[in-house]
């Protein structure tokens, strides 16, 4: 160790210590941003969410604690009732809705997704052009989307009704998106037509990392295609179809656009997101609606946090 | 046995048509309805037999439509080059600079991605409105950077992770500072990252919503999402559905072509990223 010669240990140190700087000089715009427009908003919602704030009048707020959330009012006469968001029929209904969407279409996804997948991975011609067909839902704007298949499943107009009649599915034209029984439906058919292209490609590419030649040793052993979807392609592409669908209920949980296109002012299709939206800018609750945001993101950060203490992601290197 | 074969050769092929009908039958739809006028739009087709550029025409020249669109440009390729630029330095410092506490940070940068947009609604809008950006477009691209930001991070950090070491090394011994090797060493051989990153923040920033309706206001300012949802005719009673599918086909076919023709690098993004899609 002694035997080392000290100078260039010296300018290593310092080499080290002005990385170390320039990294810190790095980080700092984009970090500086992320704070500016994620932590503070957040921290202001979850503010507000503990206030009586309007919508004209911010600066003006005052602190009535967790009232938003749940408050016991009494009618004096040993006798009342509980306000707030907990206690609210409406938000319960948004909760429910938005819980039967994601479950419905990530499932939904998952499923054709993984056929899509399979599907993409066999080898043959004109397998690039599927594949780009395949991303066109993808690309396409939410807005854009849900106008299309809005007018697609027009009741007196629409495509889905035609085509239904002709071959016989449907005895008379449903009106899709008006009823309040079908309504869900047609939002939950948007988005599994916009996502599962995303879902096929996060598939595809866990199907592209098993190697040939396991197929290859049970094609040779005759192995029954079936079998080998159930013993060897479906444990191997597990990790990345659990991600897939980490990610996708995720976002399935604060979906907004489809809803507020398609369906607008609709108890039935009304979600978490929308009922927020509502509150916050529409209805003049500022701070009931902060509330609501503030229970959505605890919802998706506890799911996000168990996912990340369950999976060990490997950030430090390596990974993906 | 052949005849088996036969059979499973048509019942695939008929599978890859019956994905590719699924996928681009709406779109085509669009396409049909947008090129129909008057009473056409009222009768189900299946088939091109109309060729009429009225409902294109009219997008055009009446209302903020073309207003609409530039908007929505200049926001999708300012937010595309703000965050390309303080993503590059970052992933520099984040892929290969070791310090303590960078997986923590790689982490707390990647949760931002999972925010769901309305938890930072109200407060983004006290803020839009406090420093006076209501009803303007920079609301929009301050903030848009918390979905693209998050992510062009973390996919440019996973791409500089993998390249060698000995790059680096050359120039360090050469002296160069770290602002020099990033933008002389690694923005060269970035630039497929960069393509990748830069349309899918492109993509993101082109179709979001939320913001864009909440923050701005007005038929001149507002991007083409919000000018779809609330376009209506001028009558206000019909729904002026050929109008709707031409603004809808204009608004996407320069997304079509850049899926087309960038398809291999977007799914490689989309892969690396999984992060959002």
């Amino acid at each position: 160790m002694t035997s080392r010669p000290a100078p260039p240990a010296a300018s290593r140190s310092a080499l080290r210590a002005q990385r170390l700087r320039s990294a810190a000089m790095f980080l700092a715009p984009m970090l500086a941003v992320l704070a500016f427009v994620a932590g503070w908003p957040l921290a202001r919602t979850i503010w507000f969410s503990l206030t009586d704030a309007s919508l004209g009048d911010l600066a003006g707020a005052q602190w009535i604690g967790l009232n938003n959330y749940l408050e016991w009012f009494d009618y004096g006469d040993g006798d009342g009732e509980y306000f707030g968001l907990l206690a609210d029929p409406g938000w319960w209904n948004a909760v429910g809705n938005t819980l039967r969407f994601a479950l419905v279409t990530v499932s939904v996804e998952t499923v054709l997704g993984m056929a899509i997948a399979l599907v993409l991975n066999a080898d043959f011609p004109g397998r690039g052009w599927v594949r780009a067909a395949v991303l066109i839902p993808w690309a396409i704007p939410t807005i854009v989307s849900a106008k299309m298949w809005a007018w697609m499943l027009n009741d007196q107009f629409g495509i889905i009704n035609d085509v239904g009649m002709r071959l016989g599915l449907l005895s008379a034209p449903v009106a899709w998106i008006a009823s309040g029984d079908t309504a869900l439906i047609a939002v939950m058919i948007v988005d599994i037509w916009k996502t599962t292209p995303f879902m096929a490609l996060l598939i595809l590419a866990g199907l592209q990392m098993i190697p040939r030649d396991i197929y290859e040793a049970a094609r040779i052993d005759g192995v029954h295609p079936v079998r080998v979807f159930w013993k060897i392609t479906l444990p191997l592409v597990a990790p990345a179809l659990i991600v897939a669908t980490i990610f996708r209920g995720l976002d399935a949980l604060r979906v907004f656009d489809i809803v507020y296109v398609l369906t607008p002012n609709n108890q039935q299709t009304t979600t978490m997101s929308v009922f927020a939206q509502q509150n916050l800018f529409q209805f003049d609750k500022f701070a009931y609606g902060s509330a609501a945001s503030t229970l959505l993101f605890l919802v998706i950060a506890f799911i996000t946090i168990g996912y990340i203490k369950a999976a060990r992601l490997d950030l430090t290197g390596g990974g993906r | 046995m052949t005849a088996m074969k036969l059979l499973k050769r048509a019942a695939f092929w008929a599978l890859v048509a019956g994905i590719v009908l699924f996928s681009v039958f709406p779109f085509y739809y669009a396409i049909l309805t947008s090129l129909e006028t008057g009473s056409g739009i009222f009768t189900v087709s299946y088939w091109p037999d109309a060729l009429d550029l009225g409902n294109y025409a009219s997008v055009m020249n009446e209302g903020e439509f073309p207003r609409n669109f530039l908007n929505s440009v200049g926001v999708a390729v300012a937010v595309v080059i703000v965050s390309l630029c303080l993503a590059v330095t970052a992933a520099y410092a984040l892929s290969r600079v070791p310090f303590r506490g960078r997986g923590l940070l790689l982490l707390t940068v990647l949760s931002v991605s999972m925010f769901p947009q309305i938890a930072v609604l109200a407060g983004l809008f006290e803020m839009v409105r406090y420093f006076g950006l209501y009803n303007t477009l920079g609301s929009l691209i301050l903030s848009y950077m918390i979905f693209t930001l998050p992510f062009t991070v973390w996919v440019l950090t996973t791409f500089m992770r993998d390249m060698p070491v000995e790059l680096e090394e050359a120039a360090i011994v050469d002296g160069a500072t770290p602002l020099q090797i990033v933008v002389k060493v690694f923005l060269p051989l970035l630039w497929p990252a960069l393509v990748t990153t830069g349309l899918l923040a492109f993509i993101q920033a082109w179709n979001e919503f939320l913001f864009a309706l909440t923050f701005v206001a007005s038929n001149d300012t507002r991007t083409v999402p919000v000018a779809i949802a609330l376009l209506s005719g001028s009558s206000g009673k019909e729904v002026p559905w050929g109008e709707i599918m031409a603004a809808s086909v204009i608004v996407t076919l320069p997304l079509v072509a850049l899926v087309l023709v960038f398809q291999r690098r977007i799914v490689a993004g989309l892969t690396a990223g999984g992060v959002k899609g």
